[in-house]
């Protein structure tokens, strides 16, 4: 990856990440925690990877993605808005009544999004069967799915996992977004999931680490899950909870509450200026 | 004529209709006894065994649907209405996905299994959530419609089906299913028996012995359970009074429930509900068991003379 193409997708994130600020701020709850902590993932995906058309969001051939871990709507609303499948002003109507941008996402109306879900452990299910209608259908769409590390405690995500190996679904890659941190505090006190990634390796899955904050890395595991025949790929992302804002990161507190006024402008005010460091880079690329 | 389970017909039916490559089978380590197996012998590449794990095979089922296929998920009543019920409530009927969810072993007469394998409250479960169609037919060639209707419906599905064999109710050659729409099977003027699924073959027992002692019992098929037919309703309280709902469900929430619903806001009347009385099952034969908790034919019809003389 090319050190414009990185910059780029910094931006991206960046522009993400404020977009999931305002989105929390302005409907005064939400999840901004673990939705800052899936950012690259997201832009990494929407950005340098996915075949999607935003004129044509039910295109047949598309890729699929499924955020399984539905609550960090804020990031894939954000995402789905920079993208262009919808205005982004509409991110400001999220969690209000009349909005179509519910707590959590809903396939029947909002452009872009390929399955409702929110309820733990049910999206990587439903993305096993898009990537089992794929091999079905013989067409060569990808599937991508999202996973939270608390949400692996949901037994569902196993029998998930077992389908995945056992249908050989091998264009089907998800994301752990390990940040180490659930609603209730650390993972390892709440209900130990570790150790995710030989988990996932001995339930048949190809399992490949990465920085979750390093978009060349999850690219290249993209791109390394694509060679792999016979079985679906975990890529298991070392995130940090709150990443971006100083005062969310690694404090489960942020898991689902919404910044006052104060501490909006805070954040704004440190993603700007880490923005401002990008553009000066970018300029100084060219 | 032979007696047929309803699972068995379901079975035939997805055979013979599969041939629409939109379709696609789920089920979850009971093909035997779900007959499933029937549509995978004709059918192999589309039938897929997703093992003991209901939640993840119905959630698999949205996944799927989601692409513009018509996916039959299949496992007992009680694996499927209950314990995946969060799975149909969220991956399935939130979005209004095209799955149908095919439940065999409902009630009582799976039998000597017991209790734990006996669903008697799937009707009201289903029938509670938004976007969900209830089908619960009562014979073979009713089955057989209700699968094409299944089929045919935009839309996520619940069709209840037993594991016991059941007498021919309707004739095969002249019977119209038509979704939500009650069926007279038999005329009568005194009262109306309302019943679902094996219940209805034991109504028309019941009738029988009610028309000895000279009363004109109506029997109504009430194969929709959601959307419940209230014309039918509303015209059998004007016309005979006493209506009696008969189902292998327990007596909550159940087709009695839904009658009353219908009935006690369009046309208030007295209505005597016949199912499992807040129990649960036991282990025994079918026969047995709908002796001990009262819903044969015998038992029916005592229940009706005591109610019609209250």
């Amino acid at each position: 990856m090319d050190k414009r193409t990185k910059l780029d997708l910094q931006k991206k994130a960046t522009q993400i990440r404020k977009y999931i600020i305002e989105e929390v701020f302005s409907a005064k709850s939400g999840h901004p925690g673990g939705s800052l902590s899936c950012t690259d993932i997201f832009t990494t995906l929407y950005f340098a990877e996915m075949n999607v058309d935003t004129k044509n969001p039910k295109d047949p051939n598309r890729d699929r993605f499924v955020l399984s871990k539905g609550h960090c709507a804020p990031a894939l609303y954000a995402t789905l808005a920079v993208k262009g499948f919808f205005p982004e002003e509409d991110l400001y109507t999220f969690r209000k009544v009349d909005s179509y941008l519910e707590g959590h996402p809903n396939m029947t109306y909002v452009p872009g999004v390929d399955m409702s879900t929110g309820s733990l452990g049910q999206g990587i299910s439903t993305a096993v069967g898009m990537a089992l209608a794929g091999k079905i259908d013989k067409k060569d769409y990808r599937v991508y799915s999202i996973l939270g590390d608390g949400e692996i405690e949901e037994g569902q995500v196993w029998e998930a996992a077992m389908a995945g190996a056992h249908y050989k679904l091998d264009n089907l890659t998800a994301f752990v977004d390990y940040n180490g941190l659930q609603i209730d505090g650390n993972i390892t006190d709440v209900m130990n999931p570790e150790p995710i990634a030989d988990k996932f390796a001995a339930f048949g899955w190809n399992v490949i680490s990465v920085d979750g904050h390093d978009h060349e890395q999850i690219k290249n595991a993209i791109e390394t899950a694509k060679t792999v025949k016979g079985k679906p790929t975990m890529v298991v992302c070392h995130c940090v909870k709150g990443k971006g804002v100083s005062f969310m990161e690694n404090n489960y507190a942020w898991h689902g509450t919404a910044p006052n006024q104060e501490q909006r402008d805070q954040a704004i005010s440190e993603l700007d200026a880490l923005m401002a460091k990008i553009d000066k880079e970018i300029a100084e690329e060219a | 004529m032979g007696k047929v389970a309803t699972r068995e017909a379901y079975g035939k039916a997805l055979a013979e209709f599969g041939a629409d490559e939109r379709i696609i089978v789920l089920d979850a380590d009971l093909s035997k006894s779900t007959k499933t197996d029937t549509f995978k012998k004709v059918y192999p590449e589309r039938h897929f065994n997703m093992g003991i794990a209901e939640g993840n095979m119905m959630s698999v089922a949205a996944g799927l649907a989601s692409t513009g296929k018509i996916v039959f998920a299949s496992t007992f009543a009680i694996f499927a209405a209950e314990r995946a019920c969060e799975q149909i409530r969220n991956a399935i009927c939130y979005p209004k996905l095209n799955v149908k969810v095919c439940a065999t072993h409902a009630g009582l007469t799976v039998g000597e299994d017991g209790a734990s394998h006996q669903c008697i409250e799937d009707l009201a479960v289903m029938r509670a959530l938004p976007n969900m169609l209830v089908l619960s037919p009562c014979d073979e060639i009713e089955t057989k419609l209700a699968i094409k209707a299944a089929i045919e419906h935009d839309g996520p599905v619940y069709v209840r089906l037993g594991r016991l064999g059941v007498e021919a109710v309707h004739d095969p050659d002249t019977f119209k299913f038509e979704v939500g729409k009650g069926v007279e099977i038999k005329e009568g003027t005194d009262l109306t028996i309302v019943a679902t699924g094996l219940m209805v073959q034991e109504s028309l027992k019941a009738a029988e012995i009610l028309a000895e002692k000279g009363i004109n019992a109506r029997v109504i098929d009430m194969h929709t359970i959601k959307p419940i037919d209230t014309e039918i309703l509303v015209k059998a309280a004007k016309e005979t009074g006493l209506i009696v709902t008969v189902e292998e469900h327990n007596i909550t929430g159940g087709l009695g429930g839904a009658v009353c619903e219908a009935l006690s806001q369009n046309y208030p009347c007295k209505v005597k509900m016949i199912g499992v009385e807040e129990k649960f099952g036991k282990s025994g034969t079918p026969a047995a068991l709908l002796e001990k908790y009262g819903l044969n034919a015998e038992a029916i019809a005592e229940k009706i003379l005591a109610a019609k003389e209250a």
